[in-house]
């Protein structure tokens, strides 16, 4: 039986805005299915995004939805939290918003370990600009602004997000849905900072630039590049090279969460 | 039963008006001459089950009193020029958004870095025109403590009346001195909440202003979904580049606050019935010009004071009233020119208007006044 996403879709927003290819949608589809697997009340849900093709997404879900300004999603989406702890928050966005222009929100979301869920599409490209290179394009790339390679080293967002001391960080691809809502539930079921790295293509700005013939190559690319970190135990260095690591890289369930932190402070303000 | 009174620094008793008016938020970065309202709230807040944030920097802080406003908690931040520089871009959010919040400046001297110590009056125009776009502006200008908290009580009432950032303009002269401060019994100060939906979440729309300029406001977390952007949006909240719905949304978004004027608006005169020179001050420069005033009296001159305690709308009637009455207007500001623009624009040239201004750190003293209206008298 087909899954019914529909009761979770806002009517009247779809078509959405990605283009042929993109993997936002297989991202938003695995939201969905993580958000109704952890049976989250919609009402009692915001979904919060900065600016980009993948900050688009909140506007189609039902749900209380905050598109912010460009990289400010974690900064609004920790107020939401701080004011009503009771609400599940979620933010998602891309890496160009989440690493570049909201980066020290995203660090600092994850320093504090505020209880919520970040679904980061990692695509390599501000792709709604027209291509241009972000901290995750890999150095000698093409992108728009990069006429003779990119010279950048680029950001491993989920190493950030550990380093900054979130307390979930998991990694996946668009070329595997069921791990993009098995990893997304557990981020939400997670009481902590949850970041979910998802690495989908952009074939329009990324793909054509980059000499990738098609968007079935590019998925290839992902398959062939991720390893879960069982497997990854068992490989070398040598293999290692070239590939990245998927499923949960990190998990720490001892660090307290900082609305609960704030929780101790309002009873010692009031003298309890 | 005597009220309780206390000996209050301005930034102290700005922090106190807000607890007063139900402030239930305060995100927040470090910033003289500001920092005292942060850490006055640090204590308070969470004594009344508020929360208090130190954000990471000036754009979050901002970022984090919109969100924590649509949960419905009345939400404030406070800084200094150049982290009022920073928000811009939210404070522009909060208002196409329509999300009522509390933005304190106490003013210091620029641009950049400036003398972060030392007073300035030179944000006024930042206050209206610093963020982008078109947007309609409430600053209010307080000139003594005591005022400090109630301008604060009532700028948490506009915002949630008028579903708007409110920013609070002093400078840090007003910041920093101590006075005597009488607290208002709880009820004596009026305090406004949002108005919540008539309609039911089925039919509720975050932006329908069929039944008044300003549409209900529904908090995140209650029976109520919907969605909030910074794009041009139609009623629904939903973005929109139909030219007819943009056109209209932009305009109401400004006719809410330029059609209620009168209730927005906020001045004192002092000896202006007969006036034939008006200083027109604001915060701390009042206190000069009110000081040159009376001097001025003694030698015979007919000075007179106007101080606009609502900044933003401008005071144009009155202003305008003003320059058919007198033969000058002495603008006095510590800038080198802003507030005067404006006077110059609606006086029409009906009387001579002239500017006193200082940027050096040191208050406009009453002799600097009085020495202006001799010259131009």
């Amino acid at each position: 039986m087909a899954y019914d996403y529909e009761k979770s879709i806002r009517p009247g927003k779809l078509p959405h805005i990605w283009c042929p290819g993109c993997g936002h949608g297989i991202v938003m589809k695995g939201l969905i299915r993580a958000m109704d697997t952890c049976e989250l009340d919609r009402k009692n849900t915001a979904i919060v995004s900065g600016i980009g093709c993948a900050s688009r997404l909140p506007g189609y879900l039902d749900a209380c939805t905050l598109h912010t300004a460009h990289g400010r999603a974690a900064a609004f989406a920790t107020g939401v939290k701080m004011a009503k702890p009771e609400m599940n928050v979620i933010c998602c966005g891309g890496d160009g918003d989440g690493t570049a222009i909201g980066g020290n929100h995203f660090i600092h979301a994850c320093r504090r370990n505020i209880d919520m869920t970040y679904v980061l599409m990692n695509n390599y490209i501000y792709g709604m600009t027209g291509g241009q290179f972000s901290p995750c394009t890999p150095t000698g790339h093409n992108a728009s602004t990069t006429p003779y390679g990119n010279p950048d080293p680029i950001f491993d967002i989920s190493k950030l997000a550990i380093g900054s001391g979130a307390t979930f960080v998991a990694r996946t691809t668009a070329a595997h849905p069921r791990e993009i809502d098995k990893l997304i539930t557990q981020g939400i079921q997670h009481k902590g900072m949850a970041v979910i790295e998802v690495i989908d293509d952009c074939p329009t700005t990324y793909g054509r630039r980059n000499k990738f013939r098609s968007v079935v190559d590019m998925m290839k690319r992902l398959k062939t590049e991720a390893v879960p970190v069982k497997a990854a135990a068992k490989m070398t260095a040598e293999q290692l090279e070239g590939k990245f690591l998927t499923g949960i890289l990190f998990q720490d369930t001892e660090k307290p969460e900082y609305c609960d932190q704030y929780a101790e402070v309002i009873k010692k303000a009031q003298g309890a | 039963m005597a009220k309780k009174v206390a000996l209050l620094q301005g930034n102290e008793a700005c922090a106190q008006g807000a607890v007063y008016a139900g402030a239930k938020f305060f995100g927040g970065y470090p910033i003289t001459p500001s920092t005292e309202v942060a850490e006055v709230l640090s204590v308070e807040l969470p004594k009344v089950g508020g929360k208090f944030i130190q954000m990471e920097d000036e754009i979050a802080a901002m970022a984090s009193v919109i969100g924590a406003s649509l949960t419905g908690a009345k939400s404030i931040t406070a800084t200094s020029g150049p982290g009022v520089s920073l928000k811009q871009e939210l404070i522009g959010y909060a208002c196409i958004a329509e999300v009522p919040c509390v933005i304190i400046n106490v003013m210091r001297g620029g641009p950049s870095t400036g003398m972060p110590t030392g007073p300035g009056q030179s944000d006024v125009m930042q206050a209206m025109w610093g963020t982008h776009g078109d947007h309609a502006a409430i600053a209010l200008v307080p000139d003594s403590c005591q005022e400090i908290f109630t301008e604060t009580v009532r700028a948490f009432n506009l915002a949630e009346k008028y579903r708007m950032p409110v920013q609070v303009l002093f400078d840090e002269i007003v910041g920093h001195m101590r006075e005597r401060i009488e607290f208002p019994e709880p009820g004596e100060l009026e305090v406004i909440d949002r108005e919540a939906p008539s309609v039911g979440p089925d039919d509720y729309k975050p932006y329908d202003s069929t039944k008044g300029q300003i549409p209900p406001l529904a908090d995140f977390g209650s029976e109520y979904k919907y969605h909030v952007t910074g794009l041009n949006k139609a009623d629904d909240g939903f973005p929109t580049t139909k030219a007819s719905l943009v056109d209209a949304e932009e305009r109401r978004q400004i006719d809410k606050v330029m059609d209620n004027i009168a209730d927005i608006e906020s001045n004192e005169e002092y000896m202006t019935e007969d006036a034939e020179v008006i200083i027109w001050a604001f915060g701390s420069t009042s206190r000069s010009a009110r000081y040159a005033v009376n001097e001025l009296r003694k030698e015979g001159i007919k000075a007179g004071m106007f101080r606009p305690i609502t900044l933003w709308p401008f005071p144009a009637k009155r202003t305008a009233e003003l320059a058919d009455q007198a033969k000058a207007i002495v603008v006095a500001e510590m800038n080198l020119g802003q507030m005067v623009y404006e006077v110059e624009r609606v006086a029409q040239g009906n009387c001579v208007v002239v500017h006193e201004g200082r940027v050096d750190g040191d208050p406009i003293n009453p002799g600097q006044i009085m020495d202006k209206v001799k010259e131009v008298l």
